[in-house]
């Protein structure tokens, strides 16, 4: 039998170089939250009873899919409009835009961040979702952006409404989207909510509330941008996204433009 | 350049029911392309602590080429060798039946930093409503039987729990379930 490609490269490797040396990416502690969050209800049967074994960080952990422009075409960073010859979806337009970094302040550039939201009545196009709020034949809801090289993103779409959903009594999701991220490494990977200012529902959230640190919900939550409003068009809000540095670039400079 | 603070990391967030609205790529099981030589799939169910299927989950896989290497600026081997249309990564959201599956090439062994050896292995995501914080786990291979005893992470699982993390070869690929909660829970990571 023949040996596997991969053992012959492996061995190889350890004998032209004297050590792997690979970055290292923080672990938040308390950051997240819990897995069990007794609050939300589908956490009950879906978390492990089980404690987390530590994984070291080696080759496939601080390795990811960089996957950036070719995943995307330009329309998919507009969500008012859901194709050719669409009507305008209705609602407020908002431009939601940021940065994505790494938590040494570096930008995270060329990488894929992916969203979906309800609309403006707090619907979504989606056959679970059968509350009857009404649907709009112009917005499906969904969008994809790629950051640029210093780590921007930015979409336009309308505010997704509030809606009810299922998991207590007269419960009600304050309006958020949701985003998708890959950043560079599998440790990055992020899957997370962008809420909007000042919203009343988030004191009976359980999503909301289930990360433990009050200070820590607030990093969801969007800033108003009046400086990025389109005049006579659009209201526009401003949210950075961190993701898990290695501690090892110093901090750069920001550019605000 | 100026030392500061580290940044506030963002927290996560479940992807709720509606992930499909744009997670599902038509091309997302497709770590290689149908056809690619030496190509299989590997299919299994996501299962909650009831044994029931969740249908509105979705899993992602990363992996090494066959070769052991990864086409990306971390790996300090330089480049992946291998067919061009090597992706690393799949995702698939689950059907009605809690299935899943992806189409790929199995990947070659891996050295870590303190010398040894790593058995062919995919990192795995998995997302779901209910699923607040991103559960990660390793997918190793039941045909790997020697390098699966000496590889680096396995060793550190409970014994009786080991087999949650290897698919089972079958005809035309492998079979893996990954259980959440409850008897058979595969093991998972804290990455």
């Amino acid at each position: 039998m023949t040996e596997p490609a991969g053992a012959l490269h492996a061995r190889n490797f350890e004998a032209t170089h004297e050590r792997l040396d690979l970055p290292e990416y923080e672990r938040p502690q308390g950051l997240h939250p819990p897995m069990n969050s007794p609050g939300y209800k589908s956490t009950a049967l879906r978390s492990p009873a089980r404690p987390l074994v530590l994984l070291p960080q080696r080759l496939t952990e601080v390795t990811g899919p960089l996957f950036g422009s070719e995943r995307v075409t330009e329309s998919e960073a507009d969500l008012t409009r859901a194709g050719p010859g669409a009507e305008e979806a209705i609602g407020q337009r908002i431009i939601v835009h940021g940065r994505v970094l790494d938590s040494d302040g570096r930008p995270i550039p060329d990488t894929l961040v992916e969203v979906w939201q309800a609309n403006a009545a707090g619907r979504y196009r989606h056959k679970v979702d059968t509350w009857p709020g009404p649907l709009d034949p112009n917005f499906t809801g969904g969008g994809r952006v790629v950051t640029d090289e210093q780590g921007w993103y930015r979409f336009t779409s309308i505010k997704p409404g509030a809606y009810p959903w299922g998991n207590h009594y007269n419960a009600w999701r304050p309006a958020h989207i949701h985003f998708s991220l890959l950043g560079r490494a599998f440790t990055q990977r992020l899957v997370t909510q962008m809420y909007f200012p000042d919203d009343p529902l988030f004191e009976y959230d359980p999503i909301y509330n289930s990360i433990p640190d009050p200070k820590v919900r607030q990093r969801l939550v969007s800033r108003f941008d009046m400086e990025h409003t389109r005049p006579d068009w659009a209201l526009a809000f401003r949210w950075d996204i961190v993701l898990r540095g290695t501690g090892r670039t110093p901090m750069e400079e920001p550019h605000e433009d | 350049m100026k030392t500061e603070a580290p940044l506030g990391l963002t927290p996560s967030q479940t992807v709720g029911p509606y992930l499909r609205l744009v997670l599902p790529w038509p091309d997302g099981p497709d770590v290689v392309p149908e056809g690619t030589p030496g190509s299989f799939v590997l299919s299994g169910r996501l299962l909650d602590g009831h044994g029931d299927p969740v249908p509105d989950g979705l899993v992602e896989t990363w992996q090494a080429d066959p070769a052991g290497r990864f086409n990306h600026p971390d790996d300090p081997r330089g480049a992946a060798s291998g067919p061009a249309s090597f992706r690393g990564y799949g995702r698939c959201p689950t059907d009605d039946d809690g299935r899943f599956w992806i189409r790929t090439l199995k990947p070659g062994p891996l050295p870590t930093p303190e010398g040894g050896q790593e058995a062919p292995h995919l990192d795995v995501s998995v997302f779901a409503r209910g699923i607040l914080v991103r559960m990660a786990t390793r997918c190793y291979f039941s045909d790997e039987e020697a390098a699966n005893r000496a590889d680096p992470v396995l060793s550190t699982v409970e014994e009786d729990r080991r087999e949650t993390l290897v698919a089972t070869a079958e005809s035309g690929g492998y079979h893996w379930d990954i259980v959440l909660q409850g008897p058979g829970e595969t093991v998972f990571f804290d990455v």
